[in-house]
């Protein structure tokens, strides 16, 4: 589905490389959460499966196609077949719902009669049927970040890729992304998604893949978030939110005191919001 | 469906620019009036060439009491002179290539002349004995002139030669000059033209980022991107080529029909046909332009 073969990634400029020799191979199916620092290489993975970005060594195939081989005019057509979520939404402000879900239909030139079809339909499986004709600042975050999972969804793509979406949500609201993601890979679709949110990770117990400093650091199946690249502290030994519900605390996130200087981050905060 | 979208996109896209559509407006249609000028110019110099062609005759001016150039020693030419010069004009090697000639004698002259300039006071100072006899001949050939020249120069009586086309090429010259420094014009505002353009897709298409940044990732076809921000600049370029359309529609109805033509009664104009003919020139150019510019404006905006 998703095949590196020792690809490696070096910015124009940059120091250093962005990705060092990644080799990495993600079955139909899959659902893969690609963690790591900040900076590690998650997003340069990203853009090169979309082929927003060509590697400087390497080869990538993406849905049995050569990203080297396919011409420029044809990556639009490549790009029909994956579907990409962001951490900032990405939604348009002047468009409903419904108008900013469509949107990826029309601009790719499906009829009128299969938008008025699909969209319904994709916005009943993100659980937003009812919010059709509301605009995007009329929404939470999470509502928002649901928009933009139906947008990314809509054309049933073979693949989705996430970078970070639940990175502005709470866990409550974060849970019920990943819910809808999960949804989705049920259906059939292969999900790559990048994220900090160890809670998740460690929740879901699914496939992880590290990056560090641009090489692969560990490719666990049912892996957690247990990861080198941040050091040990003693925030680590903190609950987790899903730690916390289990024992029946109160999240702890829901504590959080919004009248603190955020650039303060107090003693007991959840560890994961620092990586 | 997908038309429909393309027309809102451009719709949404001249509105949210109208000030910087409206000014290519402004500089299209400027620069396309001085292109439709210089070729209605162009169209008048062949108007008056094409008719002067056939009818500008060579004129044998002959001597008077006055004259000291060519044969004539202030003496004015004498009956056996002028007969002379009739029968260079009727022999076997002249007459083949003569169309008509005439006789103008000096009443003739004076009635003439006093057509031509009624109302000036030139009028007042000139009576018949100033004004030459003069011999008009039409030619088969009106650029054969030099058979003319040659038979007549140095013959008794014969004052001088004169083909009337060489008044004409000044007149040509004069226009010609006109109608080459309004393409110069144009050119300059063309270009300015193209630069304005090119410049108002890049903020049209950096208005509308987000919506290009969804359309890329979800793998709209670049035509589908590229041709709303075209026909943008299109359409606006087409609005200010249908104005320079007008403008040149006007000048030949105000100004050459309505008022040229009634100052100067004896010279050939251009009608209608001529703006007509331009128009499709300057419609032509505006697309054109427009299209160009903002298809390269658009792919460099979409490469990055």
């Amino acid at each position: 589905m998703i095949l590196f073969d020792d690809v490696s990634k070096v910015y124009r400029g940059a120091a250093h490389p962005a990705l060092t020799n990644v080799s990495l191979n993600i079955q139909p199916g899959e659902f893969v959460f690609l963690v790591g620092s900040s900076g590690s290489g998650k997003s340069s993975l990203l853009r090169l499966i979309l082929k927003e970005e060509r590697p400087s060594a390497g080869s990538i195939h993406v849905l049995g196609q050569d990203l080297r081989r396919i011409p420029a005019r044809k990556v639009p057509l490549f790009r029909r077949s994956l579907g990409v979520v962001f951490q900032d939404f990405r939604l348009l402000p002047q468009k409903t719902v419904f108008d900013n879900v469509a949107f990826t239909l029309q601009v790719i030139g499906k009829s009128q009669g299969f938008i008025h079809e699909a969209v319904p339909d994709v916005l009943q499986t993100v659980g937003l049927a009812g919010k059709a004709q509301n605009f995007p600042h009329e929404l939470s975050g999470g509502e928002q970040q649901r928009v933009a999972i139906a947008r990314a969804a809509v054309n049933k793509p073979e693949i989705l890729l996430a970078d970070e979406p639940t990175g502005n949500l709470d866990p409550a609201t974060s849970a019920g992304i990943m819910n809808v993601l999960s949804r989705i890979n049920a259906s059939g679709t292969t999900v790559l998604m990048a994220t900090h949110d160890a809670g998740i990770v460690n929740q879901m117990q699914r496939r992880v893949v590290e990056i560090s400093k641009g090489r692969i650091a560990r490719d666990e199946h049912q892996g957690g978030y247990q990861t080198t690249s941040i050091p040990l502290g003693e925030a680590d030994t903190a609950p987790t939110p899903i730690q916390a519900e289990e024992s029946g605390a109160t999240p702890i996130r829901k504590n959080v005191d919004l009248s603190v200087d955020p650039d303060e981050v107090p003693s007991q905060f959840p560890w994961e919001l620092r990586a | 469906m997908r038309l429909g979208f393309i027309l809102r996109e451009v719709g949404t896209g001249l509105a949210r620019n109208a000030s910087m559509v409206v000014s290519i407006i402004l500089v299209t249609f400027i620069s396309l009036t001085f292109v439709g000028t210089a070729s209605l110019l162009q169209a008048q110099i062949n108007e008056m060439r094409g008719y002067w062609f056939d009818r500008a005759q060579v004129a044998i001016y002959l001597c008077t009491d006055f004259s000291t150039l060519g044969g004539c020693d202030q003496q004015q030419a004498t009956t056996d002179q002028i007969r002379g010069v009739e029968a260079q004009l009727e022999s076997p090697s002249l007459q083949p290539y003569i169309e008509t000639y005439y006789f103008e004698d000096r009443q003739m002259a004076y009635d003439n002349f006093r057509e031509q300039f009624a109302g000036s006071q030139v009028v007042d100072l000139v009576s018949p004995e100033f004004l030459p006899e003069t011999f008009w001949v039409s030619l088969v050939d009106p650029t054969q002139t030099d058979l003319i020249f040659e038979a007549m120069a140095g013959l008794a009586g014969v004052e001088s030669v004169v083909d009337q086309r060489s008044y004409l090429d000044e007149i040509f010259a004069l226009l010609n000059a006109g109608s080459i420094t309004a393409v110069a014009v144009a050119a300059l505002m063309l270009v300015a033209a193209a630069l304005l353009i090119s410049t108002t897709i890049r903020l049209s298409a950096f208005s509308r980022r987000r919506e290009l940044g969804i359309m890329r990732l979800v793998g709209a076809s670049n035509r589908f991107i590229q041709t709303p921000f075209i026909l943008e600049g299109v359409v606006a370029a087409l609005v200010g080529a249908v104005l320079a359309s007008g403008a040149v529609w006007a000048i030949v109805h105000y100004f050459v029909r309505g008022y040229l033509v009634t100052e100067l009664p004896t010279t050939v104009f251009i009608s209608y046909d001529a703006a007509f003919a331009t128009m499709p020139l300057l419609i032509g150019t505006g697309i054109a332009l427009a299209a160009v510019a903002s298809y390269a404006s658009i792919s460099r905006y979409l490469r990055v």
